[in-house]
């Protein structure tokens, strides 16, 4: 196995998780919520490829991108706005029972076989030959990535609601207090979770294009460990930690002989509670993490 | 006179149990299973809410406790005859060897709280969303290695053969021990320490509290009760997989406890009864069920996504639970009858004896 291949295959998969990542700590900083239900606008997205495989490649793009995005508003005005201010335990389990709800419709509705979603399935194309097998998709995702992680970044710096939001994330009450529209910004929030759950949706389903009731919330899942082992009060820290855990995970799977292959998620987490450990408050994480939580 | 009253809640919780148990003996043999699986609910959710209910800290890992407790239980009590043939990469010291279903069930409860132990050592130091995702770890890791090691136990083939032993009897006695030893734990000094650092954490620690030991201390109980359950699990099924103990139940078990009302035994009880037998219910008429007048039958599915429904808007309306993680207390009948008696004669001072009520069951000693 060439180093270099080993390397680029890892930031693929790091691409991928950060950008769910993204969404999720973009929620989190709102609305201090572990929003497990992410993971359900992933398959939700990934569904609508399926249904609208027969129409232009635009057109069911877009498709995807309009139900991501009003499904991840629509949640947050149901289940999550009457939930602010409760336990965190509370809203944890409120956005597992959403999870649950959808993934028990997408079972009715399409079955537990896996549905194909291949729209994008040219992107599987070598794209360079040679020593190093590049194929079109892990190059556009290394560019999504980098661009929406860019885009994102400039969003909250530069403009005005990018900045209620980051207020907002520093300090909900404060930041209501001086005026910012609290369910504007939230709402905001889900919007751009939104679209992250779009781009990956359409990303992964190149990688894997059987579409099955978990499809998303596994994920998810990694992504959320990952992002909180990287830190999840702060942006970039999140997105950092879910590009780790992806690249540990795809670099691992390359480095591990076979007889531990199949133990390839015991060493991760394993990883995972180390680093734990060693920083509570997360790897990047400037905070130091102390045993008593003043929140 | 206190001390008594507190005893209200467990007596309470066993009589529930008992009733559940009592309607499930009288049921046909489908419909008991309905009852047998909402006991060991139960028996499972008290492991969970001795660390979480005291603690106020979230776990994820208490369902690896269970696992490693069911696939003990079931390959110690497969008679060594045929435990050759269905687990043929197995240790021979393990394949040797078989054990009685009591001894099992201690076996359990032992392995529960020594990986307990082991794990909660290092872990007990994280506290919110790091504890969570930590004890989630535990719950990958175990299910990993259980899934894949088929020296010490089926791999990701179904363990079967395991004697069929849970019926209503040992799930009920079961229970009612889960239930006495998760009440006698929170009345213990031990207990109050932990459930005063809930409340305050920072003011815990000034008065001497050592949060982590005592976190630690309930985390290993929590481990050998949840490890019970495991075995109880196997023991009612006969057979298992690693999926049937993976994380639809971890959030079957946690919904239950948050749906009762984490902070009370009393809510535990309640919340593991009802959302169990609902959830049995709805599965069981996913294959068309007789209720009362007509022919239920729902789609394949349909059972979760209720179940969902009911469970969000219920934490809507509920945040704190069905109880509000108030303990059960005959209390409300001395309200209701000065309420009574105040509406009969308006002078007397209304309600002095519930507000006293609402205040949370943490004391200092």
């Amino acid at each position: 196995m060439n180093v270099a291949q080993t390397i680029i295959n890892g930031l693929a998969l790091g691409a991928l998780y950060a950008l769910v990542a993204v969404g999720l700590a973009l929620v989190f900083g709102v609305m201090r919520l572990i929003n497990f239900a992410q993971g359900e606008l992933i398959t939700a997205g990934a569904y609508s490829l399926n249904v609208t495989s027969n129409l232009p490649l635009l057109l069911s793009i877009v498709i995807c991108f309009a139900v991501c995005i009003g499904l991840s508003v629509a949640i947050e005005r149901l289940a999550f706005r009457p939930l602010r201010g409760a336990a965190p335990v509370t809203t944890l389990v409120a956005t597992f029972a959403v999870a649950f709800a959808l993934e028990a419709v997408w079972l009715i509705s399409f079955g537990t076989n896996g549905k194909p979603a291949d729209v994008l399935s040219n992107l599987n194309q070598i794209a360079i030959h040679g020593s190093l097998n590049l194929r079109w998709v892990t190059i556009i995702e290394l560019v999504a990535g980098l661009l929406l992680l860019g885009g994102t970044a400039l969003f909250l710096a530069r403009t005005n609601i990018g900045l209620q939001m980051r207020a907002s994330a520093a300090d909900f009450r404060t930041a209501r207090l001086l005026g910012v529209r609290a369910d504007a910004v939230i709402s905001f929030s889900f919007v751009i979770a939104g679209v992250m759950a779009a781009v990956v949706a359409l990303l992964f389903t190149v990688q894997q294009p059987l579409v099955t009731p978990t499809f998303g919330l596994d994920i998810t899942i990694i992504a959320l460990v990952g992002a909180v082992v990287g830190g999840v009060d702060r942006l970039w820290s999140a997105t950092a930690g879910g590009f780790a855990i992806g690249f540990a995970t795809s670099v691992l799977n390359d480095v591990l002989p076979a007889s531990q292959q199949r133990f390839q998620t015991a060493w991760v987490f394993l990883l995972v509670i180390i680093v734990l450990l060693m920083r509570p408050a997360g790897l990047f994480s400037s905070r130091r993490g102390s045993p008593v939580e003043r929140v | 006179m206190r001390r008594l009253r507190s005893l209200q809640t467990l007596l309470a919780s066993i009589l529930l149990l008992a009733i559940v148990a009592l309607i499930g003996s009288g049921a046909s043999a489908g419909t008991q299973q309905n009852f047998i699986t909402a006991l060991v609910s139960a028996t499972i959710v008290y492991g969970l809410y001795v660390f979480v209910g005291n603690s106020g800290v979230i776990s994820f890992g208490h369902i690896s406790f269970a696992a490693i407790g069911a696939f003990a239980a079931g390959v110690m009590t497969i008679p060594t005859g045929p435990k050759h043939l269905v687990l043929p990469g197995l240790w021979s010291f393990l394949a040797q060897h078989s054990i009685s279903n009591f001894a099992s069930l201690v076996l359990a409860a032992a392995l529960g709280a020594i990986v307990a132990l082991i794990v909660g050592f290092p872990l007990m130091r994280l506290s919110g969303i790091a504890a969570g995702i930590g004890t989630f770890a535990v719950l990958e890791i175990s299910h990993n290695v259980l899934q894949q090691w088929t020296k010490i136990g089926p791999g990701p083939t179904t363990l079967s053969l395991v004697p069929i032993s849970t019926g209503i009897g040992q799930a009920l006695v079961a229970a009612i021990v889960a239930a006495i030893v998760a009440f006698a734990y929170q009345s213990s000094r031990r207990g109050r320490l932990l459930r005063a650092a809930r409340e305050d954490a920072a003011a815990a620690r000034a008065i001497g509290v050592n949060i982590t030991r005592e976190r630690l201390i309930a985390f290993t109980l929590s481990g050998a009760i949840a490890g019970l359950g495991g075995a109880l699990l196997v023991h009612q099924l006969g057979s298992i997989t690693t999926e049937q103990v993976y994380l639809e139940l971890t959030f079957l078990t946690l919904a239950m406890l948050v749906i009762g009302g984490s902070a009370s035994l009393w809510g535990a009880t309640v919340g593991a009864l009802s959302v169990s037998l609902l959830s049995s219910f709805l599965s069981t008429a996913e294959n068309s069920v007789h209720v009362v007048f007509f022919q239920l039958t729902l789609p394949n599915g349909a059972s979760n996504l209720i179940l969902g429904v009911l469970m969000a808007t219920m934490l809507l309306f509920r945040p704190l639970g069905l109880t509000a993680g108030r303990e059960f207390s005959l209390g409300f009948v001395g309200r209701l009858t000065a309420r009574a008696r105040a509406r009969s004669h308006p002078q007397t001072p209304e309600d002095s004896e519930s507000r006293s009520e609402k205040v949370q069951e943490v004391e200092p000693r």
